[in-house]
């Protein structure tokens, strides 16, 4: 049996480990690289850019689940948010400054839609090093992170559809990504239940 | 640098860096996606090898342009540089070179833990998987885009159980200045 005693990390059973603090880093190269593996390897397997951002985001789900977790572990005592604008609160900076370093740049809601909110970054870690080619259209590389923010949300109980677009800002050679979070209708009736 | 540190810290430290936690968990989904698409477990060691084999050749050159090296003199020293400058330079660990043979063109490549691998464990329906296969095909790419043809694979795996990972590379062929452009796609 294994988990049982004191002795080496890896007799342990994985669940009795200790949680790391989350302090460890690796170069953003081989972050980098590896991103770029998995983009390349999902277009072999994809007709078209629809499902090809549909890959990304399904592996961006299984990190977000973990992530949250994670987190909600290290972070918060074992507590996850069960507010709307707490669990978005929770990814705009509790998750980003985890997995980017930083807070977001911006978290609005919007102005059109109540179930709608983004999320912006002038420059998302995952496409700092990508050029899409003029043949992708609008594809971004962002969906691996809607795909996170997707996983997070579905896990703690908010089901939506979330994706990543890119929204040009005046004045910058560069757009910026915009994460798209539109709430599934049950989320905000029971919002609005709770007043 | 100063005397003492360890010849990799310097290079990592200087590199920009992400939360290693993002990194694992990404790699975690990618091998994820290979077992959902592949199914066997052969299938899935061999294209996180080839994965590797892409990094590698492009790689190699983010690691000369910023590790500040020389030319290593011989194969030894190419070992100790892949564990010591390398490994710490993109993964922020070292390891150990040892088992040489009496040719010096074998070792081992000896790591008591590497990113990859927190929080993972594998399950009954994969225990032939080789979880970090990608790092030998990091290895295999770098090197032959530095004239050394060579075969890397794991012998011993911390997640089926072993002390350590060791990662067996063997020199086949040095090819000098031969440019090695075989993709005949």
């Amino acid at each position: 049996m294994i988990g049982v005693g004191r002795g080496p990390k890896q007799l342990l059973n994985v669940v009795d480990r200790p949680l790391g603090k989350g302090k460890n880093e690796v170069s953003l190269s081989a972050f980098a690289f590896l991103f770029s593996e998995l983009v390349q390897y999902s277009q072999t397997r994809v007709d078209n850019i629809a499902e090809l951002e549909r890959r990304l985001e399904d592996a961006g789900i299984g990190v977000g689940l973990r992530i949250l977790e994670l987190l909600c572990h290290r972070e918060k005592a074992n507590r996850r948010e069960t507010r709307l604008l707490g669990i978005l609160s929770f990814v705009h900076s509790t998750v980003w400054r985890c997995l980017f370093g930083k807070v977001a740049d911006s978290l609005e809601k919007g102005t059109e839609h109540e179930d709608e909110y983004m999320i912006s970054e002038r420059e998302l870690l995952v496409n700092r090093f990508i050029s899409v080619p003029k043949d992708m259209g609008a594809f971004n590389c962002g969906s691996f992170v809607a795909g996170i923010v997707k996983g997070i949300l579905d896990g703690a109980g908010f089901p939506a559809r979330v994706s990543a677009h890119f929204v040009s800002v005046e004045g910058q050679a560069r757009p910026r990504t915009t994460i798209l979070i539109k709430f599934a209708e049950e989320v905000l009736q029971r919002e609005a239940r709770l007043g | 640098m100063p005397p003492n540190s360890r010849p990799g810290d310097a290079v990592f430290a200087s590199v920009d860096r992400v939360n290693a936690e993002l990194f694992t968990l990404t790699y975690g989904a990618i091998v994820r996606q290979l077992l959902t698409d592949f199914e066997e477990v052969d299938e899935v060691n061999k294209q996180l090898d080839t994965m590797g084999y892409n990094i590698g050749i492009r790689l190699i050159d983010d690691f000369l342009a910023k590790a500040n090296i020389t030319r290593c003199s011989d194969f030894r020293e190419t070992a100790e540089t892949i564990v010591k400058v390398g490994f710490k330079m993109f993964l922020g660990v070292t390891g150990t070179v040892a088992n040489w043979n009496t040719d010096n063109t074998e070792c081992s490549l000896i790591l008591d833990d590497n990113p990859l691998v927190d929080f993972v464990e594998l399950p009954e329906t994969c225990q032939g998987l080789y979880y970090c296969n990608i790092l030998c095909g990091v290895i295999r790419g770098a090197l032959e885009m530095v004239s050394m043809r060579t075969e890397v694979k794991f012998v011993k795996d911390v997640l089926r159980g072993d002390d350590v990972f060791e990662i067996r590379l063997k020199l086949l062929e040095q090819v000098p200045e031969e440019y090695p452009y075989k993709d005949d796609e």
